[in-house]
């Protein structure tokens, strides 16, 4: 058995098994933790067929940026209310059930012969001069530029939406009126007192 | 060496899990979010494998938009239930009954 395969192996089992860890962990910010090893089990995966970008985008992405935001609205929200836990075991079955039954009929279409080393042919291995960032960004700023610059208009869209629906009334901002600043008199603003000065002999 | 067929079951093993993840897990939103993005992560092992062994780029494009789609449909998933905890005092699920759906 090559090396590559017995990586192959290994970060599977990861994947398997902080994924199942995952969705059975009764803890909220567990289950982020072993999501967060998941990915990093997939983006070994991702490593091992050659998507060298992809890995590192998902490792930077997903558990830099997403899964610190997941952490922080478990941990500002109340989410370890046992009402939450209660219905757990009611559809553990059912899920169990659906899913031995997809994974089934996966199995049984995928290990047919379609997709096995004959079929496929084993793909060469680049030399190490290759870079797949360059090759990915060749194919993305030509023939995919115009989806690309929707994504970005995509994720401009979702900055705005997002903090448009979490900002407050503007009950709490400190901003200008500018006709009330033009219309100001000056008697608004300035009050006129009178203060008797005191004499000597008070003031010892 | 480790074929096609191998890399798409483990994907579908992992889809099937995030998909028992949404069936134990559906009272809880923030869990509900977690298990799509693991759906997301299988799907994407899809498109690589696909990728690698017919070698064309055009599947790791396509995982770099869904990975784009993805952060967006997260930032504004956890935007919402901000929003719902902040009027309900509550992210259970069934408190969401307003509709009567």
């Amino acid at each position: 058995m090559e090396f590559s395969s017995i990586l192959f192996y290994v970060f599977s089992f990861f994947f398997i098994v902080s994924s199942i860890m995952m969705i059975t962990s009764r803890n909220t910010a567990k289950a982020a933790l072993f999501l967060i090893l998941t990915f990093f089990s997939a983006a070994s995966l991702w490593l091992l067929l050659e998507a060298e970008f992809l890995a590192i985008t998902l490792i930077l992405i997903y558990v830099g940026a997403v899964m610190v935001l997941f952490m922080f609205v478990i941990k500002m929200l109340d989410t370890d209310k046992s009402t939450l836990r209660a219905q757990f075991t009611r559809y553990l079955p059912l899920g169990i059930f659906v899913s031995i039954i997809v994974i089934a009929q996966m199995v049984l279409v995928l290990n047919a012969g379609q997709f096995d080393l004959a079929m496929t042919g084993v793909p060469e291995k680049h030399d190490a001069s290759y870079s797949n960032i360059t090759a990915i960004a060749e194919q993305l700023y030509t023939l995919y530029v115009y989806p690309f610059e929707l994504a970005a208009i995509l994720l401009l869209i979702a900055i705005i939406a997002a903090i448009t629906l979490v900002h407050r009334n503007e009950s709490r901002s400190k901003k200008q009126n500018i006709s009330e600043q033009i219309n100001v008199q000056a008697k608004d603003r300035m009050r006129m007192a009178s203060i008797k000065p005191k004499s000597a002999k008070e003031s010892k | 060496m480790i074929a096609l067929s191998d890399y798409l079951i483990l994907s579908s093993i992992v889809f099937c899990i995030g998909l028992a993840g949404i069936f134990i897990n559906r009272t809880n939103i923030i869990m509900l979010l977690m298990c799509v993005e693991l759906i997301l992560a299988a799907v994407n092992t899809n498109f690589i494998a696909f990728s690698y062994y017919g070698g064309d780029l055009a599947g790791q494009i396509f995982v770099f938009f869904i990975l784009t789609v993805a952060a967006a449909e997260v930032a504004i998933g956890l935007a919402i239930l901000t929003l719902m905890f902040r009027s309900r005092g509550s992210i259970d699920i069934d408190v969401t009954n307003t509709l009567k759906g």
